[in-house]
């Protein structure tokens, strides 16, 4: 159980947040033919286009409504029509995923008002996806942003089936949380179609953010999940909703459309894994393949392999709350200890945490709270910190700007936490620490100062 | 200098009347009120804010504590992410704001920002703190100018509000209303130990990837001092008395064109505008350097040494693309870039026999403009809105076998499998003097050269009859015409 305290620091400092209109705007990039709108100044779809640019090495779609001070005071229906008219214009999208900012919030512009009037307008745009959603800036982090559009996509997209329609029972939609990268939704999908289930992704990342060569150019998104996909999302017979973030966004679908519906918190770790094998086993009907089986078994070795290098270490980790759920769990099982945890926003995830206390914070936080940690988990700009510190970071999360392979990196499933057991085991082994002639001249002084852990040695 | 602050407004036209600016001289009263910038096109613009120009021009100052206050957005989405050096402090690289909540929008978010102060003050201890106002708080009326002086003489150090809401104009305006922050509050406010006949400033030259160290040898070689760099590696004292240099350089077109003319009227320095790119530029630069210095009083022995050092450079630098020129002849650049760097970099390329098949002019001045002309000749193929899907659709063509850009549209080039070379804010490499030019020749020459392009136009063994784009556009590069085919010429 842990304590969750909010920073009392009226300056934040190395921020390990970012903003939800951002996180709003990736989620519409999991989509076919999209083009996320920031309604705001042309400041904060920049500044997001570049950080997505750096960490996917991607073009990415993106535009503005590119609010001006004038706008700003008598303005905002107009920009919203114009940037979805000229939009259209220009890149010919399936979808518009209109998020607002901090600037329009404030102002009170009723977004959902506009894209009725916008329809009532131009029945030519008929064709034309119009969703949107409320981010502020000022209010939750990029987590909550990705969490309120996709519950948007779900409210706008989804079709309640047909009182006689037959539910497909094979048909399974995944509900994926933003601390998933495509190379753990491609995995998530390998692991269900195994099963003989057909997974819908919503929103899908992995088409459209996994680096591949498209066949011509185009300046909306290149693959992620089609309109009339995300339409028939009704008809699943189940919904897979990774991390606590997708629990509204699979409520909504329930409502909408009856699909009932399971929350996976992780899926990094031994038990949860087995609990979404169990769990697909039993709706497919099919038995586990064998390919899992030994992928357990590798986990297994792995897990028995690794834990001399990562038992007893002390992490330091920053990372939004489902991210930090996932890989605070997984070290704690494999003995590490979480010296310090810091995170962006409220979530229920937090106070079951495997520490004492867990932070609401900034990077400074983090790395005046890592003391004497061994190991910093945080995302790309915890390099200063880590530097700073001496010991080896491992990067996660968004943004990675200084990494390759940013968009690949797996983490869930038994390959992927065999791999990050790997991963990890290395950088600290890398680090190990060489016995000196006067390591044991004051051992006693550094005896009485360790701390013991607090936890009940397994019978 | 008048007492009361001027408001932003004010300052923004203040800004669009500079006089220094030719472009904005030739409009009428009216035009001129509108503003130099186009207005934002809903849907169709890309580029930073007038936040995002403020920080681009004065974060490069390195023991200041950069302080946003604002929504999270504006640093928490962008901090850390430019690539000026700095040969000391580390300050600058911290990312620090108020990140603004519901609370402090409701009850105004002063007092945070007062708090944020002192916090940094007590655990950071900087020369100086510059408070960058953006959209929200500009919009709920927190009166930075006013935190800023109540905490300034509270605390002791200089607090200097910086008016860049993001919603005003672009990143070209920022730059500018960055160097109006610089002049009201900055220049001016400390004397030097003790000055020279061959102290200068550099104005608006970031020292991106170290380019300023590419040509600080041959100042420090010619016994120049850069008194003060505006705002590359620049420590906050460095810049507070840099009215008492001797001459100025103006680097970056017209970003702060404001600060180098103010200077010159307020203080009697002279500037140039100059280009460090190039071998011929640099020269130039280093010739007016010279000669401003001598006009103000230095040794005019100084004129000779500097040509000695000049003919000397130009001799090695060109001895050390000489190799390449036979290789790079005849490619053809597409350059995609803004403002200066539009024609500083022509120079450049055609000096190792490259050929521009299209250069965009988007940022670019007038005189920007009329510089391309003079060095590409009349039929200089200028783009005003190049289109990625026409930049992809020459690359594909290979219209161009090279792509020069930012980092936003380097996948245009990337998943056209063509060459492409980052020469924007966020690259690693330098261009900068001399050594510079020979580097971009090499860079350019390593990434034609790779192998690397032929791998990965190759076909799928399961790519069916029909070719792909790629493959024609392979083809096609084969039998194209020497002269690209006429696209849209800029008006």
């Amino acid at each position: 159980m842990a304590q969750i305290v909010k920073s009392t620091k009226a300056c934040t400092v190395n921020p390990l947040k970012m903003s939800q209109p951002i996180g709003g705007a990736l989620a519409f990039m999991g989509m076919r033919g999209a083009m996320p709108l920031l309604h705001g100044s042309q400041g904060c779809t920049s500044f997001g286009l570049v950080l997505f640019v750096r960490h996917f090495r991607e073009a990415i779609p993106l535009q503005t409504t590119a609010m001006s001070e004038v706008a700003t005071v008598l303005g905002g229906f107009e920009n919203v029509e114009q940037a979805v008219l000229n939009i259209v214009k220009k890149t010919g999208p399936e979808l518009i995923g209109i998020c607002s900012t901090g600037v329009t919030e404030i102002k009170g512009d009723d977004l959902a008002g506009f894209v009725t009037q916008i329809r009532d307008r131009h029945p030519e745009l008929a064709d034309l996806a119009l969703v949107q959603v409320g981010t502020p800036d000022f209010t939750g982090a990029f987590q909550d942003g990705w969490a309120k559009a996709v519950k948007a996509l779900v409210e706008g997209l989804v079709e309640p089936p047909p009182a006689d329609a037959k539910r497909d029972v094979r048909q399974v939609n995944v509900l994926p949380g933003c601390h998933l990268t495509p190379g753990d939704i491609d995995e998530l999908r390998d692991i269900i179609e195994a099963f003989g289930l057909e997974p819908t992704f919503l929103p899908d990342i992995s088409g459209s953010l996994d680096g591949h060569i498209p066949d011509d150019f185009t300046p909306t998104t290149l693959g992620g999940t089609g309109r009339e996909e995300a339409a028939a999302m009704g008809l699943a017979g189940w919904t897979i909703a990774i991390g606590e973030q997708m629990r509204p966004a699979a409520e909504a679908l329930e409502k909408k459309a009856g699909v009932p519906f399971r929350l996976f918190d992780r899926l990094t770790g031994l038990a949860p894994c087995d609990e979404l094998i169990c769990f697909l086993s039993e709706i497919s009907g099919r038995p586990v393949p064998r390919k899992y089986r030994r992928q357990r078994g590798q986990l297994v070795d792995a897990m028995l392999d690794g834990h001399f290098s990562i038992g007893g270490t002390r992490v330091a980790i920053g990372a939004e709350p489902d991210l930090l759920h996932a890989l605070s769990h997984f070290l704690h099982e494999m003995g590490a200890q979480i010296r310090t945890a810091v995170t962006t926003t409220q979530s229920p995830v937090l106070s079951e945490l495997p520490c004492e206390t867990v932070l609401i914070g900034d990077l400074e936080d983090l790395e005046e709270g890592a003391g004497d940690a061994d190991l910093l988990v945080t995302h790309s700009h915890g390099r200063q910190a880590a530097e700073r510190l001496h010991i080896p970071h491992f990067k996660v999360g968004i943004p990675m700007f200084d990494t390759l392979g940013a968009a690949h990196l797996v983490t869930i499933g038994y390959r992927g936490t065999r791999d990050l057991i790997f991963t990890l085991g290395n950088m600290l082994m890398e680090h190990h620490h060489e016995p000196q002639p006067e390591d044991w001249r004051d051992a006693w002084l550094q005896l009485t100062t360790a701390p013991l852990t607090e936890e009940e040695p397994v019978p | 200098m008048a007492t009361t602050t001027p408001s932003l407004n004010q300052t923004i036209q203040d800004v669009f009347n500079e006089p220094g600016c030719g472009k904005n001289q030739a409009k009428s009263e009216k035009e001129r009120k509108k503003g130099c910038t186009k207005q934002l096109q809903p849907g169709g613009a890309a580029g930073g804010c007038a936040f995002d120009g403020a920080k681009i021009a004065l974060q490069p100052i390195t023991d200041v504590a950069h302080l946003v206050h604002g929504p999270i957005a504006c640093e928490g989405n962008s901090w850390d992410n430019r690539g000026a050096k700095s040969s000391g402090a580390r300050t600058y690289r911290t990312g620090f704001t108020t990140d603004m909540d519901e609370n402090s929008i409701v009850f105004g978010g002063e007092k945070k920002l007062y708090k944020s102060i002192r916090e940094i003050v007590e655990k950071y201890d900087p020369p100086a703190i510059f408070v960058y106002q953006t959209c929200v708080p500009a919009m709920i009326g927190d009166d930075i100018d006013a935190v800023c002086k109540a905490a300034s003489e509270k605390f002791g150090t200089p607090c200097i509000p910086i008016q860049s809401p993001g919603f005003v104009g672009p990143k070209n305006l920022g730059n500018k209303l960055a160097g109006e922050a610089l002049l009201r509050h900055v220049i001016g406010t400390q004397e030097p130990e003790y000055t020279t006949p061959y102290d200068i400033n550099i104005i608006g030259e970031y020292n991106l990837a170290g380019e300023l160290w590419q040509v600080k040898p041959l100042l420090d070689e010619l016994g120049i001092r850069i008194l003060s760099c505006i705002s590359g590696d620049a420590k906050y004292k460095e810049v507070a008395w840099s009215h008492r240099a001797k001459a100025a350089m103006m680097v970056c077109s017209k970003a702060m064109i404001n600060v180098a003319r103010k200077m010159e009227e307020r203080y009697d320095i002279p500037f140039f505008e100059g280009s460090f790119y190039g071998i011929e530029d640099m020269s130039d630069s280093l010739r007016e350097i010279a000669r401003l210095l001598v006009e103000r009083g230095a040794d005019a022995e100084l004129i000779d040494r500097t040509e000695a050092v000049i003919t000397r450079e130009e001799a090695r630098a060109w001895a050390a693309i000489e190799p390449y020129r036979q290789r790079l002849s005849g490619k053809k650049v597409l350059l995609i870039t803004g403002g200066v760097k539009s024609w500083s970099v022509v120079a450049a390329l055609q000096e190792a026999g490259m050929e521009i098949v299209g250069t965009s002019v988007k940022k670019s001045t007038r005189e920007d403009k009329e510089k391309i002309k003079k060095i590409m000749g009349d039929d200089a193929h200028m783009y005003d809105d190049l289109t990625p899907r026409e930049m992809y659709r020459m690359l594909r063509k290979a219209e161009a076998d090279i792509m020069l850009s930012g980092g936003r549209s380097q996948f245009i080039a990337l998943k056209a499998s063509m060459p492409w070379l980052d020469i924007n804010q966020e690259r690693h490499a330098a261009y900068a003097g001399y050594h510079g030019m020979v580097e971009l020749v090499q860079e350019i020459d390593r990434s034609l050269s790779n192998p690397v392009w032929q791998e990965v136009r190759r076909p799928a063994p399961w790519a069916g009859e029909e070719a792909s784009w790629q493959d024609r556009a392979i083809g096609e590069s084969a039998d194209m015409p020497r002269e690209p085919t006429a696209p849209a010429k800029a008006a």
